[in-house]
């Protein structure tokens, strides 16, 4: 009786650790299938977990939202100047969000030119809980990550939802697709080296009129921000260079650019405003963007990285890799998944009328 | 004693109270009945119920109810 | 700190590690230090009402139990026993006095905080009502759990004045049976003699309490966050639109708020009573399977069996054999009737322990109209009673019949659905207006086909909250027939383990908690 019990007493222990693995197991899986997979309609949230699969170090690169990863194509500024450059954007990316991406960059290559688009220096307070998850979702286990997410938090978020996906979209239960399915392990490329193509076209008709500033100054937490990614560069042996990006809207205003031209001037850093340059550079709002002057569809984004690689490789000194094998098969591989891309967006333009595989349904 | 079990009877008549010891945790005895049951011993014996005495142990059997009524006469 | 929040749910982990690490004399002041922590969560403001009630409790016990002892010391006494009968009389007379004294004064300083923090603006707002002034309402922070900790508080004064249990010496031990926390929010609202039992001795860890105690805990999440917090959208869209929704909805609003209210109350006491048996401590069940009851007393010796003892023991029977009243039904007996006098004190302490009930619910009329109406519906049954003793002996072969048990659980569901209309709608005419829109509203045809669906949940979200109901109904059943499931389970423990790790998981997938997943948040518009 007691050897019975006794091994009924270590059977009992070996279920209940059984059962806790399980259910550790079960909670780990249910989260990578039920977490939302971004590969169809709305790509943005998948594009931040893209850029550990890159093996190559990048020369520049870029952080902010959608007016550097819709505006600058890496692939164009390769086949033109052989600069090397991923754009590590995500929709909405609020500064300390690029700050900590950028300090997580560092952890994996040191970039000798580092570009912040400070359209996002307007935002000084948290803003989404849907737009912080598609920024923070992709990022890899780190203390960057920990502190994206605790500056990043809004009111009703809880730490711990980043950390186990499934106390987040267990609700997803009811919307699960087979895409769900399909890359509960594996996601497939959405961006080209960060890049997000639309070769769509819809002119630009009538901008709103901005109303007026009620408080002109950029708010501290944004200039605590820019500090230390000054500073980060500085310790890392990179330069920084601060651009306004030429989407037309959001409004960018002039008591705002005044404000970060002081600081660049301040900090011996470079200020480049893209949008008095548009007519330079050759933009035209009525072909180079795809919804209406907000963002620039690829024709927009080749002009402009056309003329933003020349200032990189002229004024900066950018080595042209070009001639090195490694790289440039890395790169050969690049384009040709843009090409393909790009006439695969052509052929749905001309079936559809839009981007059936890219967007979510029109309206109406 | 007898004039309880008359009393006892007055309120349900179905029961054997001379026997049964859990009037109250059997819920036999709801607490209307006990209210009941109260104002005919202070009734018939011509005493005071203290609040403090409304306890299940005096009220689950007529005998319970015989010792606190003799009690209650001492004081 | 809500029972759902991931802080509590740190916060009892890290207890419960700490609980049986440290040294167990000192378990129970680790216990009062939670609750200290626990309530300041909520406000220090709340800290310093309930520091003031342990005060006065505590105080208040000691002096009446010091007059008590010396009471008895000074008859025992040699010198004592030689006085004559009417001067030993005249010494507890005086001693008794004082110990009133004290008490009421306790009594008034504890219900005076409750009643006026509560209470005064149900007043201000009917003052204003009667004499049409206009007394501006206040803003007075309600504690929390007030009402809980105050009436345990209340009883815990009563029963040492009643000479029920002795007067606690350590202040210390007053405050953790006041504050203890699993008890804070919903109750049950435990006596200090049975608490005390188990709060503050020393426990060891026993395997079979804390893996029932978690056990318990987990079914009580169960109930609260997979059936009530997704029933409860559906719910406040009936209850918040009375004019949208009446007729066939008031009644499909009513059976699904029966649900959600079982499911979060007594998912709630679940882990309060959980969490408490995992520290070892025994808290009385407040719940024994309520809607299964016959008629509506026995009802309510069934649902919230604290509330309902409490107001029996401190305000149903003192009143009953309050000296007035007794004068009161005598005078009745010979002036009207014998068989009126009788009645009247029954009748009497019936209405007023409801009417304070219904008060105690909440500070509104729509909670004394719904406690005046249980009162009404107890009476008329007692008063039927020879009616249905007939009626029960002649047709004692269908009474009998499990038919007969199923009509009478129903209506008695069903009767209680309607007095929960005046808990939904929090006003009386309102309420009223609905009740009578079951009958008269129709809309049945538009409710089931496509009606429910505009409540705010989807076909899958009212299919999982049916699996959870029948999962609920068919424990139940389990139990009344057979006891306690987790006891069953424990006959083969590697069963529950998968029991358990399987509705772990169920929690985490199926609970309504944490920001709904509303994919059109995700809509990409600007940014």
């Amino acid at each position: 009786m007691a050897v019975k019990t006794k091994k009924s007493v270590k059977l009992n222990i070996a279920v209940l650790c059984l059962c806790l693995a399980a259910v550790a197991v079960s909670v780990w899986l249910l989260g990578k299938l039920l977490e939302p997979k971004y590969m169809s309609g709305v790509l943005e949230g998948a594009m931040v977990r893209e850029y550990y699969d890159e093996e190559h170090p990048h020369d520049v690169i870029f952080v902010g939202d959608c007016e550097v990863y819709e505006n600058f194509s890496p692939v164009t500024m390769w086949e033109e100047y052989g600069i090397t450059s991923y754009i590590r954007g995500s929709a909405q990316q609020l500064i300390w969000q690029s700050y900590y991406l950028l300090e997580e960059t560092f952890e994996y290559e040191s970039p000798k030119i580092v570009v912040y688009n400070v359209q996002s220096m307007k935002y000084s307070e948290p803003q989404s809980e849907a737009y912080n998850r598609m920024t923070l979702d992709g990022m890899r286990l780190s203390g960057s990550k920990v502190d994206a997410i605790k500056a990043s938090m809004t009111e009703d978020e809880d730490m711990i939802s980043y950390f186990i996906p499934l106390l987040r979209y267990h609700s997803r239960w009811n919307d699960l697709g087979s895409e769900d399915f399909e890359y509960m392990f594996g996601r497939d490329k959405v961006t080209v080296a960060g890049y997000l193509m639309r070769a769509d076209v819809k002119p630009m008709t009538k901008l709103p009129t901005p109303s007026a500033l009620s408080e002109p100054e950029l708010g501290e937490r944004c200039w605590e921000y820019l500090d230390k990614m000054r500073i980060l560069c500085e310790n890392n042996g990179a330069k920084l260079i601060l651009i306004k990006s030429p989407s037309l809207w959001p409004y960018w205003y002039d008591e705002w650019d005044a404000q970060i031209a002081d600081y660049a001037e301040k900090y011996g850093l470079d200020y480049l405003n893209f949008l008095p340059l548009a007519d330079e550079i050759g933009i035209d709002m009525q072909a180079d963007t795809y919804d209406a002057g907000l963002h620039l569809n690829i024709y927009g984004a080749e002009k402009l990285s056309r003329y933003f690689g020349e200032i990189l490789s002229s004024d900066y000194g950018l080595e042209d890799h070009r001639n090195d094998a490694d790289i440039a098969a890395d790169w050969d591989e690049k384009c040709e998944r843009y090409y393909a891309l790009l006439d695969a967006q052509l052929r749905e333009l001309e079936e559809y009328g839009y981007l059936k595989s890219w967007t979510l349904e029109p309206e109406g | 004693m007898d004039e309880i079990l008359e009393i006892l009877e007055g309120i349900n008549p179905d029961i054997d109270f001379e026997t049964c010891d859990t009037l109250v945790d059997d819920g036999i005895l709801a607490s209307l009945d006990i209210v009941s049951v109260i104002a005919e011993l202070s009734d018939a014996f011509d005493i005071t119920i203290p609040a403090r005495d409304i306890v299940p142990e005096n009220f689950n059997s007529a005998e319970a109810m015989y010792a606190m009524v003799q009690r209650l006469l001492d004081d | 700190m809500l029972f759902t929040s991931y802080g509590f749910i740190a916060f009892i982990a890290i207890l419960f590690i700490l609980y049986y690490l440290i040294p167990k004399r000192f378990q129970w002041l680790l216990l009062l230090c939670a609750d200290v922590v626990f309530y300041a969560c909520a406000g220090w403001q709340g800290l310093c009402f309930m520091a003031v009630t342990v005060l006065v409790s505590w105080a208040s016990t000691n002096l009446m139990g010091a007059s008590l002892r010396r009471q008895k010391e000074t008859l025992s006494s040699p010198e004592g026993k030689a006085l004559p009968r009417e001067e030993r009389r005249a010494i507890k007379k005086a001693a008794e006095k004082y110990r009133k004294r004290i008490f009421v004064l306790a009594l008034l300083c504890d219900l005076g905080i409750l009643a006026a923090l509560k209470y005064t603006n149900f007043l201000i707002g009917n003052v204003n009502a009667i004499t049409g002034a206009s007394l501006a309402s206040v803003d007075w922070v309600l504690p929390l759990g007030i009402s809980f900790y105050t009436f345990q508080t209340v009883s815990y004064v009563i029963d040492v004045y009643w000479e029920k249990i002795p007067a606690e010496r350590n202040p210390l031990k007053v405050a953790l049976f006041t504050s203890f926390f699993p008890l804070l929010i919903q109750g049950p609202i435990s006596r200090f003699g049975d608490l005390s039992e188990t709060l503050f001795s020393e426990h060891k860890a026993d395997y079979k309490q804390i893996s029932f105690g978690l056990q318990r805990i987990l079914w009580g999440y169960f109930k609260k966050l997979v059936i009530a917090d997704r029933l409860l959208i559906a719910v406040t869209a009936v209850c918040g639109d009375p004019a949208g929704y009446d007729g066939a909805y008031v009644l499909a609003g009513t059976l699904l708020y029966a649900a959600e209210l079982y499911a979060d109350f007594t998912g709630g006491i679940d882990i309060t009573i959980g969490i408490a048996q995992v520290l070892g401590i025994r808290v009385k069940e407040n719940f024994v399977r309520p809607y299964f009851s016959r008629n509506i007393a026995e009802y309510w010796r069934r649902w919230h069996i604290s509330m309902g003892t409490w107001f029996k023991d401190y305000i149903f029977y003192p009143l009953s054999v309050a000296p007035w009243l007794l004068k009161l039904s005598k005078k009745a007996r010979v002036k009207i009737s014998d068989g009126f006098g009788r009645k009247l004190s029954v009748y009497v302490s019936t209405i007023v322990t409801w009417f304070l009930t219904g008060l105690w619910h909440g500070a509104a009329w729509n909670f004394v109209v719904w406690g005046l109406l249980n009162a009404v519906f107890i009476l008329a049954a007692e008063e039927f009673k020879p009616v249905s003793l007939r009626f029960r002996e002649k047709h004692a072969r269908l009474v009998s019949g499990f038919g007969y048990r199923v009509f009478e659980t129903l209506r008695t569901f069903l009767l209680l659905c309607s007095f929960r209309i005046l808990d939904c709608y929090r006003d009386v005419a309102v309420s009223f207006k609905a009740f009578f829109s079951v009958f008269t509203g129709g809309r049945w045809g538009e409710l089931f086909s496509g009606g429910l669906l505009g409540l705010g949940l989807t076909s899958a979200d009212f299919a999982v909250c049916g699996v959870g109901v029948a999962l609920m109904f068919a424990v139940s059943c389990v139990q009344e027939k057979f006891g306690e499931v987790r006891e069953l389970l424990w006959k083969r423990k590697a069963m529950a383990y998968i029991a358990f790790s399987l509705l772990a998981i169920i929690i985490l997938v199926f609970g309504a908690y944490g920001v709904g997943y509303d994919s059109s948040q995700f809509i990409y518009n600007q940014f």
